[in-house]
């Protein structure tokens, strides 16, 4: 990456690297967190940084299909959100904890 | 311009996207996805994609991001006690994380060198015709099978959500 002073406009590139950085905080949060919400959250973030990828790609070729693909993985995780959110109430009725570590059942 | 706005949006995302991972309390963490999906659609703006940016806006930071604030205060969910880093985590994760960065970082520069700089308004094919377009005629049974999917979601989390313990 060139230093010195800042060009009228930057690549797509930065655009990319920008994406693999959102994603790695997203495998970041979806590793070290506890929280299941948060673990949740983590996944959102990581399916954003992928549509910022998308989107790149699309103007890097100059067709919309980038568009309608991360149009596509908006809508999987509007559906993912909503049966993900009512397992955890699930969850938490069940076991009165969000605790990741405590719903340990398949492990023992 | 275009390169500052670039940076300006693109520091409120890393900014939003590390204080999502160290913040302990689920709704800070919300917060800062709301501020991360902000800039993107900003970012979305930048790169021509019109519809994307409005969907992006009123699609996560609308309906998804109030779905999650309301199961966080529907469950009373507090601050986490435990410390973030397991001692694993502190010695091994980090490094590779940062390993892995760099990697993709150089490997894209590589791939891409010399690709003409990201101009606002250069491509004009994201506006809401044009998606609607191939949305419609080249992408017709995705679409529709996405409705479906859509339907599932719904019941399987009525269904899910409405179960009584036992």
């Amino acid at each position: 990456m060139p230093l010195g002073p800042l060009p009228a406009a930057v690549p797509p590139s930065w655009y990319l690297t920008l994406s693999a950085i959102l994603f790695a905080l997203g495998v970041l949060g979806f590793l070290l967190r506890r929280n299941i919400i948060t673990v949740f959250m983590s996944i959102e973030l990581m399916l954003n940084a992928v549509n910022l990828s998308f989107v790149t790609f699309s103007y890097m070729l100059k067709r919309a299909d980038g568009h309608i693909f991360s149009f596509f993985v908006m809508v999987v995780a509007a559906a993912e959100a909503a049966v993900g959110l009512a397992i955890i109430l699930t969850v938490f009725k069940n076991r009165q904890t969000l605790e990741i570590d405590e719903v340990s059942t398949l492990k023992n | 311009m275009d390169a500052l706005l670039f940076m300006i949006f693109a520091a409120i995302a890393v900014i939003c996207g590390i204080n999502l991972v160290v913040q302990t309390h689920p709704i800070s963490s919300a917060l800062s996805l709301v501020g991360v999906m902000g800039a993107l659609a900003a970012l979305y703006l930048l790169l021509g994609g019109e519809f994307i940016a409005a969907a992006q806006l009123v699609v996560y930071a609308g309906a998804i991001m109030v779905l999650f604030v309301f199961v966080i205060m529907l469950l009373n969910a507090g601050a986490e006690k435990k410390p973030l880093l397991r001692s694993w985590g502190k010695y091994l994760g980090a490094p590779l994380l940062l390993v892995f960065l760099g990697m993709m970082a150089y490997l894209i520069q590589q791939i891409l060198p010399a690709s003409a700089p990201v101009v606002f308004g250069a491509f004009q094919g994201g506006t809401a015709a044009e998606i609607g377009k191939s949305l419609f005629t080249v992408y017709l049974l995705p679409f529709e099978v996405t409705s479906v999917l859509i339907l599932v979601a719904i019941l399987g989390a009525i269904v899910l959500a409405r179960k009584e313990v036992d």
